[in-house]
């Protein structure tokens, strides 16, 4: 068992829902996330599961809302603009704190863009884009067997803290084939039981979904209670990989796509005698904030990769402890960094600060 | 001798309609439906954004709400993963036939196992009667005051004859609230849709024509006499399409 497979991301993460004990996938066909409908399309029924390809990426993601308020695990794939589509009820799933898994396989924007790679929906998804004060937990896959092993993740995270989860990949994570070793089959009786599900007021309270508190005051309790659970998930749930963090002068921060190239770079760097390092935040809310801290001793400017015009830098300068120099070396529309290009910018600031 | 009593399946709350609307009678024959079939146990209630928004507080059993024009797909998600429950929509017609178009028809046009119920009284009730795509011509709303010219904003939409040409395996029946025989063959109606579900025939579709007081502009009574008059004659009541096996 654990015997290594060749896959692509797309198929990996959907192998690995269902093996979180997902038995309900939703999806209206779009690239580059296509391959997660069709894997899903001819997995599900092996397993007894439920996979219905809807009409529209709005639809899908009420199917989910249906499936998962009868308390089943279920999970949605699309990119960018049709994940657009589904910040209505992404905000709904998130009022109602209904549990449910959001792949999005981006692609550049803004409007219908491309089906190139992207970082660009990060906003989309650490920011909002539905409407009211909420959150989705978001993981950032960088390798195929990370989008297995956080596809996986991501059923616990949604159960645990009743909040919708995304994971956030890009063309490339979700197309490229990479061997992945799949997680364990979970045992659906050992899910977590759902008391608050909708599933027939049978020997109990009856149970409600609702979106629309009554009161007023309901509405301030309900985000109350939302607050303290999202300060909950930032105290517990942040990831992150660090990369030389000790002794590094300049560190690197980028996910996904774009820390897998600078992680090439930096090996080169270091043997050329350049103290750079990586803070690869895995978790891009909750920001790993942590991953910061007590950096300031030794580190001198801070390197943002990424591929968009410059969206988590925000987070990096609004993180970063005192006034160290941010620079931002990125651009959207489905641009990748070379190696040689994340080489230079690294040569360039350690001639600066050497 | 026979007691009018509330049924079980209905709460004691406080019916939070305006006086002469058609929402509480839609209700209560669901009501009375389920205490009938005995679905107390198994039936999920679904209804979204709209006056139907509320009807949860007059029932007893598993509720949930849904985003605006949405509840078709949340059905489709909760019944097909709970086969075994009754799953019903209670939508409004802005719901249904405008921004919830497009959920309605391909759940009719799968033909999902479960039933909506679309409560018609020709206007947006709960954002204060402008003009839905069901606002007889002529008819004037709050956005269209001057009354619906087809010329500017189109023709009254039939849904219940749409989804009888997509739907091929439903019970699809319009009905009436305005007057004790119509309320009565409504009661069959709802009563059919149900059984369509339990008896896994396909889709039930369930349009009922409904009074709406205060979007109206008119008084209960007159507003009965209009749907006598004007609303009936353009939407035709019966059964447009009755499930093979239900009879």
């Amino acid at each position: 068992m654990n015997e290594k497979v060749l896959m692509t991301g797309n198929e990996a993460a959907a192998e690995a829902a269902i093996r979180a004990g997902c038995r309900f996938c939703s999806a209206y066909p779009i690239t580059p996330s296509s391959e997660f409908l069709e894997y899903m399309a001819h997995r599900l029924p092996q397993v007894e599961g439920i996979f219905i390809q809807s009409e529209s990426e709005i639809s899908a993601i009420n199917m989910l809302f249906g499936a998962s308020a009868a308390g089943k695990r279920a999970i949605v794939a699309s990119s960018a603009c049709g994940v657009a589509l589904m910040q209505e009820t992404i905000s709904y799933l998130a009022s109602t704190q209904l549990p449910g898994v959001i792949v999005n396989i981006s692609r550049a924007g803004p409007g219908l863009g491309r089906i190139t790679p992207t970082q660009a929906d990060y906003w989309q998804m650490t920011k909002g884009g539905g409407n009211g004060d909420y959150q989705l937990v978001v993981l950032g896959p960088a390798s195929v067997q990370e989008m297995a092993e956080l596809t996986y993740l991501a059923f616990d995270l949604a159960d645990k803290y009743r909040n919708p989860v995304a994971i956030l990949a890009d063309g490339m994570l979700g197309q490229m084939m990479e061997p992945v070793v799949l997680p364990k089959f979970r045992d659906l009786n050992s899910l977590p039981q759902k008391p608050w599900a909708v599933t027939g007021a049978k020997g109990r309270e009856r149970n409600l979904v609702l979106v629309a508190p009554y009161t007023d005051e309901e509405m301030i309790t309900l985000n109350e209670e939302l607050d303290r659970k999202y300060r909950v998930l930032e105290a517990a749930e942040q990831r992150w990989e660090p990369t030389f963090l000790d002794d590094a002068e300049l560190v690197i921060v980028a996910f996904g796509t774009a820390a897998r190239i600078a992680g090439d770079v930096i090996e080169r760097a270091r043997n050329e005698g350049i103290k750079v390092g990586m803070i690869r935040p895995i978790s891009l809310w909750p920001f790993p904030k942590d991953a910061f801290k007590n950096l300031e001793a030794h580190v001198r400017t801070y390197l943002v990769l990424e591929m968009s015009n410059g969206q988590i830098v925000d987070d990096v300068r609004l993180t970063r402890p005192g006034d160290t120099p941010v620079h931002h070396y990125g651009k959207g529309g489905g641009w990748k960094p070379t190696s040689k290009g994340v080489y230079e910018q690294i040569l360039q600031l350690w001639r600066c600060i050497a | 001798m026979k007691t009018f009593i509330r049924p079980s399946s209905m709460s004691e709350n406080h019916v939070p309609y305006c006086p002469g609307c058609g929402h509480g009678i839609a209700l209560r024959l669901i009501g009375e439906a389920i205490d009938e079939l005995n679905l107390l146990e198994t039936v999920i209630g679904i209804a979204p954004v709209g006056c139907a928004i509320r009807a949860w507080r007059l029932f007893k059993f598993d509720f949930t709400q849904a985003p605006h024009g949405r509840s078709p797909a949340v059905a489709t998600g909760l019944k097909r993963t709970l086969p075994e429950n009754t799953v019903f929509c209670y939508q409004g017609d802005g719901d249904s036939a405008a921004i919830g178009l497009g959920e309605l028809m391909h759940a009719a046009l799968r033909c999902e196992n479960f039933t909506v119920f679309m409560n018609n009284n020709a206007v947006y009730g709960a954002t204060g009667g402008q003009l839905a795509p069901t606002t007889l011509i002529d008819q004037p709303t709050v956005s269209y005051p001057s009354g619906r010219d087809p010329n500017v904003i189109g023709y009254p939409i039939k849904m219940t004859e749409i989804i009888a040409s997509v739907s091929k395996k439903a019970y699809i029946a319009r009905v009436a609230l305005n007057s004790v025989r119509n309320i009565r063959e409504a009661k069959k109606a709802v009563l059919k849709a149900f059984k369509t579900q339990q008896r896994r025939l396909g889709f039930s579709f369930v349009e009922m024509l409904s009074a709406c007081p205060t979007g109206w502009n008119m008084k209960p009574l007159d507003a009965l006499k209009w749907m006598e008059e004007k609303m009936i004659p353009e939407y035709p009541l019966g059964e447009y399409a009755v499930t093979e096996g239900l009879e």
